[in-house]
């Protein structure tokens, strides 16, 4: 896949595949165009070049609300809560593209699951914290029911308490046989948590390995890990 | 004491009309960050509509409601598709722009239409008045009050209670956020509209029995509303109803008691004194 901003190549030949039950990870420097991937993935952006899949079918250019309908989730960099809902509201709005019956019993067992939204259910999720902010949005995600899940930056400004939290809920949704795609500026976390992981440079994808295979790689080590 | 009184009950009945005009602008403007410069027009479109309904089919104001309103209601919304979705993301100076020349548009095609003769309804089922424990209270201004109240009731009822309710919301907060849960925000986006525009269609139809109509009657509506809006917090509802009360009242009884002719003078200098105390309004944080 190939994508930009008008005749500026941020995406220059990228290709990756996810499987269910499966976390990939990617990490890369500030500006090797990895949030640029996943706007252009979940359509916020069209390929300029280049195809995408989805169950073997091309989903290159449909606009984003209908990625929901296909199956893909998409938690970006900072604010994904609408501050002036409730956290229910915002909780059942994750259930917005669901015609199923199974709602209110999802959305029950998800506020007992995380008992920091059942305390708050009624607020408004502005006064939530940074890290409840995360946990709200991962349960979305869950209510969602997506094939794929594609998060960027999940821990990004988080206490290392919070971070273990965000990847119990992250291994959770893997769990239910979704694919996760997740954008890491901290490598060491990524790695440890991801079945497999890339290094985006320039646009490019330097190289691809097993997660702990990863934190082991010279390179990597190097770059990423200060030696 | 009576008459100041009588003035105040005419102030919130009116009150409640403004706020209506200006509940549509706001909502606009929060969902799609437009300011509408041409809000009032569809206003003075909606009060010929009504007159022209009476004229020539001999349809009663009280009568036009399912006419107008749908139509008016179809007319935001395709205002929306074919204009307002190509300056979504213009700058905002093409943005006001737009919406003016809309005004210039509706405006003047008013004149070559209907010419710029003042036009009123007479003998409606909405006429006369009733006595009020020593006031009189208009039928036509506190049925246009009712109207305004339903309106912003049910209005309040559909974005709170409805999924497509919260989904605007959602859609007025953070749009892109609103797309990652699969909402089609173009939709909301024209939807928005379409609401806006129809309130001002309910507000047309029920000013028509007591405020006669011309092509330029845009102006002091406009100037209302968007005090309205700005006076009672931008973006919510509750802001327009209490924005456009406080202005109905300031007008009416600060006119009654000094004098008539400068009762907009009143309505700006209560404006600009709350601002000073309260920039985000009344009803805003």
């Amino acid at each position: 896949m190939h994508s930009g901003y008008g005749t500026r190549e941020v995406i220059r030949g990228v290709s990756l595949s996810l499987g269910a039950g499966e976390i990939v990870a990617m990490i890369g420097p500030n500006g090797a165009g990895k949030s640029t991937l996943l706007r252009t993935i979940f359509g916020f952006l069209r390929p300029t070049r280049g195809t995408l899949h989805l169950d073997g079918e091309s989903i290159a250019g449909v606009r984003p609300h209908q990625m929901v309908r296909r199956g893909i989730a998409y938690v970006m960099q900072g604010h994904n809560v609408l501050p002036g809902l409730s956290v229910e509201d915002n909780l059942q709005l994750g259930a917005y593209v669901r015609v199923d019956r199974q709602v209110r019993t999802d959305l029950d067992r998800l506020l007992e699951q995380f008992p920091i939204l059942q305390a708050r259910r009624r607020q408004k999720a502005g006064v939530l914290s940074g890290g409840e902010r995360r946990i709200l949005e991962l349960a979305r995600v869950l209510l969602q029911r997506p094939k794929v899940v594609l998060l960027d930056e999940p821990t990004l400004g988080l206490a290392p308490r919070m971070i273990d939290q965000v990847y119990d809920v992250v291994h959770s949704v893997k769990g239910a046989g979704v694919a996760v795609f997740v954008v890491e500026q901290n490598v060491r976390t990524a790695l440890r948590h991801a079945h497999r992981a890339c290094v985006l440079e320039q646009g490019t994808v330097r190289f691809e390995g097993r997660g702990e295979e990863m934190l082991q790689h010279p390179e990597v080590k190097r770059v990423y890990l200060g030696g | 004491m009576d008459f100041v009184l009588q003035a105040a009950l005419n102030g919130v009945l009116l009150g409640l009309v403004y706020g209506l005009v200006a509940l549509g602008l706001s909502l606009i403007w929060g969902v799609t960050d437009i300011v509408n410069l041409a809000h009032a027009e569809y206003l003075m479109l909606g009060m010929y509509a009504t007159y022209w309904l009476w004229a020539l089919a001999h349809i009663d104001p009280l009568y036009a409601i399912p006419l107008v309103v749908p139509a008016f209601f179809l007319f935001g919304y395709v205002t929306y598709r074919v204009l307002i979705r190509r300056i979504l993301s213009a700058p905002m100076v093409s943005q006001i722009f737009a919406t003016f020349g809309l005004l210039f548009f509706l405006r003047y095609s008013a004149f070559a239409a209907f010419g710029p003769n003042v036009r009123g309804i007479w003998g409606s089922r909405l006429e006369g008045s009733v006595p009020l424990g020593g006031l009189v209270l208009s039928l036509p201004k506190g049925a246009a009050a009712l109207a305004a109240l339903c309106t912003f009731a049910g209005l309040w009822l559909f974005l709170n209670r409805t999924r497509t309710g919260k989904a605007l919301q959602a859609t007025a907060q953070d749009h892109r956020v609103a797309q990652t849960l699969g909402i089609d925000t173009e939709q909301m986006f024209a939807l928005s509209w379409g609401i806006g525009i129809g309130a001002v269609g309910v507000a047309a139809v029920f000013l028509s029995p007591f405020y006669q109509t011309s092509p330029a009657i845009g102006d002091a509506f406009l100037l209302l509303a968007f005090s309205s809006v700005v006076l009672g917090g931008f973006g919510t509802v509750s802001g327009a109803l209490v924005g456009g009360l406080c202005i109905g009242l300031v007008e009416n009884v600060l006119g009654a008691l000094i004098a008539p002719t400068f009762k907009l003078l009143f309505v700006f200098v209560v404006f600009i004194a709350v601002l000073l105390v309260r920039p985000a309004g009344l009803v805003g944080k």
